[in-house]
C-alpha cells in the first residue's frame, strides 16, 4: 500500500512539476484572493490585521477546492479513470498518494499565503509551533477529506459544481479550527489554540482512515 | 405492497396520519392556549414548542440517513437506499422549517433574524450537508447503475452522521468562547405545563416525520419499480438488433 | 483445460441499457479470438467486461478462473490483464517513458521489462523523452501499447489495436500479439481490419445486438424467450 502511495504521490508531483499549474494559477490566485479581500474590506489595516487568520484560511480552502479538482482532471483526461482500476495498484495506496500530493502542494500555497500575509495585511508572527502544528494537522485534514471527496465527484460530469457544495459545509470544522488556533497564536496566547490543533488532529485521522477504506469502491465508477 | 397501488397509502399509514393531525392539533392547544407564557421572553416562547422539536427531528432524520447508508452498503438492497434519500428529504424540510421558526423567534428575542447562535449556525451546515447529499443522489453517471450511485451516495451519507458530529461540536465551542450567554438564551426555564407540551412538541413532529417518510419511502421505491421495468423489454429490443443487420440504437 | 474465458449467457446493463444481451464465449489458453460485429453491437463492452470492469447482471462468466458476477473478485484479475482501449490511459504531461514507467510499476514490473517493452514498441531514444501531449495519434497508441507490453498478461484484451496506426505499426501490433501467444498469453481482439485480422486470429466470432451470432458460428440459434428468465 505504501509503496503504491509513494508511486502516486511522485507521479502526481511529476505531473505538477511539468504542468506547472499550481505554480502559474493557482498560486496567483491565492494572492488575488488576498488582494481581493483587501479592497472589499476597506484597507483600513486594523481589520485586515484583526481578521488575517480567517482570511488566510479561507483563503486556503478555496485554493484546496482547485487543487483537489485539478488533481482529478488529470486523471479524467483520456480513460485515465479506467487504467487506475486496471493498474493493479492498492486503491488505498492511490488515494493515500494522492491526498499526499495534494497536500504538498497545499503547504506551498499556504507559504505564499502566509507571506501575502504578513506584508499585505501587516499582520505580526508569533507562536511558530502552533501555526505550524495547525498547518499541518489542517492540510492533512484538507487533503484527507478533498481525495476522498473529490474521487467521488470525479466520474460526475458535474464535478466543478457539486464539489464545493459537498466539500465545503464538511471543512467548516477545519476553518474554525485552524482560524480559532492561529488567532491564539499570533494573540500571544498558545495555550487557548492547542486544543484547536487537536480538533484538526481528530478531523485528520477521521479522514485518512475514511479515505483508505472507500477510496477503492468510490473508485469502482466508469 | 402490491405491484400497482393506487396510492403509498396503507392502514399503517392513515393510522399514523390521523395520529398526527390529531397530535398537532393538540400541540396547537397547549402551545397557543393552555401552556403559560415565559416569564422573560412573554408569548414568543411558544414558537419554541416548533422550533425544538424539529431541530431533534431533523438530526434523527441524518441518523437515520446515515444507518440506512451503512446499512445498503452491507446488504447492497435497494430498500435502503430509498430510505436514506427519503430520510433526508423529510429530514431537509424539517431542519428548514427549524431554521425558519428559529429565525422568527431570534426577531423578538435578540432584536434580528440571525445570530450567529451556535445551534442556528450548525443547523445551517447541516442543511447545506442534507442539500448536498440530495444533489449528489440526483446525478446521474451517462450510464450510472443503481451499484455505482449507491456507493456515491451511501458513502456521502455514512459519513453525515460524523459530519454533523464534528460540526456541531466545533461551532458550539467556537461560539461558546464569544457569547456564553447565547447557549442559554434561547431557553427559557421550562418546567410543568411548558415542559409537558414541550415533550407533547418533540413525540407529535416524530410522527409526523414517520408518517410523511413512510409515504416518500414508498413514491421512491415506486419510481425505483418504474424505472425496472424497463429492462426486459430494453433485453429483447437490443437483441432485435442482431435480427434487422447493422447500426444500432447506440 | 480450463477455459481462460467462459461465458454462458452473460448479460451487462450501463444503467437500464443492455449492452451485453447474452454472450456465449470460451476461448482457451493461447487463442487468439477475433470479435467482429457493426458499431454499437457489444465489442468494446464484452472486452471491458473480461476484463473485470464491467459487472456481470445475469448469466455466467469467468475469467481466468474468477468469476465476474463477484464484484470483488473481478477485481483481482486485472493484475493479470492487459486492455488495450480506446482511451489512451496516459497522463499528457509526463513523457512516454515515465508513462510506461509508471503503468509498467503500477503492475509490478520490473525495470527491465519496461525498457523491453518500449523497444519492442519502437518508442526508444528520443521518442521515449518527448511529452505524451506532443506525440501524434499513432505514436499515443504505441506508447498504450507499450503499456499493456511492459505488464506481460495472461490475457491480452484488445479494442480495435490498429486504428490509428500506420502500416508499420499495424505490423508491430501482430507481432507483439503473436509473440505473446507463443510466451503462453491469451488474446481476444477486436477490429475492423479484417484482412489482416482474421488471418492472424484463430477463430472469429460475430457479435450483434448484444448477443453472439449464433447462426454465424453454425450453433442453432436459441429463442429470444428462453433467454429472459
Amino acid at each position: 500500500m505504501f509503496h503504491d502511495a509513494a508511486l502516486v504521490a511522485g507521479k502526481d508531483l511529476r505531473v505538477e512539476l511539468r504542468s506547472k499549474v499550481t505554480l502559474q494559477q493557482v498560486a496567483p490566485f491565492a494572492v488575488l484572493m488576498l488582494i481581493l479581500f483587501g479592497v472589499a474590506l476597506d484597507p483600513d489595516r486594523g481589520v485586515l490585521r484583526r481578521a488575517s487568520s480567517g482570511l488566510f484560511w479561507v483563503a486556503v480552502l478555496f485554493c484546496a477546492l482547485l487543487a483537489i479538482q485539478r488533481a482529478f482532471t488529470i486523471e479524467s483526461a483520456d480513460g485515465g479513470r479506467d487504467a487506475l482500476r486496471l493498474s493493479g495498484l492498492d486503491p488505498a495506496g492511490i488515494f493515500l498518494g494522492k491526498a499526499a500530493a495534494i497536500a504538498v502542494q497545499l503547504i506551498g500555497l499556504e507559504i505564499v499565503l502566509a507571506a501575502g500575509v504578513i506584508v499585505m495585511y501587516g499582520t505580526e508572527v508569533t507562536g511558530w509551533p502552533l501555526l505550524a502544528a495547525t498547518c499541518a494537522a489542517a492540510t492533512v485534514g484538507l487533503a484527507a477529506a478533498g481525495t476522498l471527496y473529490g474521487v467521488l465527484a470525479a466520474g460526475l460530469r458535474v464535478r466543478e459544481t457539486l464539489l464545493p457544495i459537498l466539500l465545503l459545509p464538511v471543512l467548516s470544522p477545519v476553518l474554525i479550527g485552524a482560524t480559532k488556533a492561529f488567532e491564539a497564536a499570533l494573540g500571544g496566547a498558545p495555550a487557548d489554540g492547542w486544543p484547536w490543533c487537536g480538533l484538526l488532529v481528530i478531523f485528520a485521522l477521521l479522514y485518512v482512515a475514511a479515505g483508505t477504506l472507500a477510496f477503492g469502491p468510490l473508485l469502482e465508477e466508469s | 405492497m402490491s405491484a400497482h397501488p393506487a396510492s403509498t397509502s396503507s392502514s399503517a399509514s392513515r393510522a399514523l396520519g390521523v395520529l398526527s393531525l390529531g397530535g398537532l392539533a393538540l400541540l396547537l392547544g397547549y402551545a397557543l392556549v393552555w401552556s403559560p407564557a415565559d416569564v422573560v421572553q412573554g408569548d414568543a416562547v411558544r414558537i419554541m414548542y416548533v422550533h425544538v422539536p424539529t431541530a431533534i427531528v431533523a438530526f434523527a432524520a441524518c441518523g437515520i440517513t446515515s444507518l440506512a447508508s451503512a446499512m445498503w452498503l452491507r446488504k447492497r438492497s435497494e430498500g435502503w437506499w430509498v430510505l436514506g434519500g427519503a430520510a433526508a428529504e423529510v429530514g431537509l424540510v424539517f431542519t428548514g422549517l427549524c431554521l425558519v421558526t428559529g429565525s422568527i423567534w431570534g426577531r423578538p428575542t435578540w432584536g434580528t433574524y440571525w445570530d450567529w447562535d451556535p445551534r442556528i449556525t450548525s443547523t445551517t451546515l447541516l442543511f447545506v450537508l442534507l442539500v448536498g447529499y440530495l444533489a449528489l443522489r440526483q446525478v446521474d453517471n451517462e450510464r450510472g447503475d443503481a451499484a455505482q450511485r449507491g456507493m456515491r451516495g451511501a458513502v456521502v451519507g455514512l459519513l453525515l452522521v460524523p459530519n454533523v458530529a464534528i460540526v456541531h461540536y466545533s461551532v458550539d465551542w467556537w461560539r461558546s468562547l464569544h457569547q456564553p450567554a447565547t447557549i442559554t438564551r434561547l431557553d427559557p426555564t421550562i418546567e410543568g405545563t411548558m415542559l409537558f407540551t414541550l415533550v407533547l412538541g418533540i413525540a407529535v413532529f416524530s410522527v409526523v416525520y414517520v408518517w410523511l417518510l413512510l409515504h416518500r419511502f414508498r413514491v421512491g421505491w415506486l419510481e425505483e419499480r418504474a424505472g425496472d421495468r424497463g429492462i426486459d423489454q430494453a433485453l429483447i429490443d437490443r437483441r432485435a438488433e442482431a435480427g434487422v443487420g447493422s447500426g444500432g440504437s447506440q | 483445460m480450463e477455459p481462460v474465458v467462459h461465458l454462458r449467457g452473460a448479460v451487462t446493463l450501463l444503467g437500464r441499457f443492455p449492452a451485453l444481451a447474452g454472450i456465449d464465449l470460451d476461448v482457451t489458453a493461447g487463442e487468439i479470438v477475433l470479435l467482429r460485429g457493426p458499431n454499437g453491437a457489444g465489442k468494446t463492452t464484452l472486452l471491458r467486461l473480461c476484463a473485470g470492469l464491467l459487472p456481470v447482471t445475469r448469466g455466467q462468466a469467468q475469467v481466468l478462473g474468477q468469476d465476474l458476477t463477484d464484484r470483488r473478485l473481478a477485481r483481482s484479475l486485472r493484475r493479470r490483464v492487459g486492455y488495450l482501449g480506446h482511451a489512451a490511459g496516459l497522463y499528457d504531461d509526463l513523457t512516454v517513458a515515465d508513462n510506461v514507467r509508471f503503468w509498467g510499476r503500477a503492475a509490478g514490473a520490473p525495470p527491465s521489462d519496461v525498457d523491453a517493452a518500449l523497444v519492442a514498441c519502437g518508442l526508444s531514444g528520443r521518442l521515449s523523452q518527448q511529452h505524451v501531449a506532443s506525440l501524434s495519434a499513432g505514436q499515443r497508441r504505441r506508447a498504450s501499447l507499450a503499456c499493456v507490453v511492459a505488464r506481460r498478461p495472461e490475457l491480452w484484451l484488445l479494442d480495435e489495436p490498429h486504428a490509428g496506426l500506420d502500416h508499420d505499426g499495424r505490423d508491430l501490433v501482430d507481432d507483439l500479439v503473436l509473440r505473446a501467444v507463443t510466451e503462453g498469453a491469451t488474446v481476444v481482439m477486436s477490429s475492423h481490419e479484417l484482412d489482416r485480422a482474421e488471418s492472424l486470429a484463430h477463430r472469429t466470432l460475430h457479435i450483434a445486438g448484444g448477443t453472439t451470432d449464433r447462426a454465424a458460428e453454425g450453433v442453432a440459434s436459441t429463442e429470444v424467450s428462453a433467454l429472459v428468465p
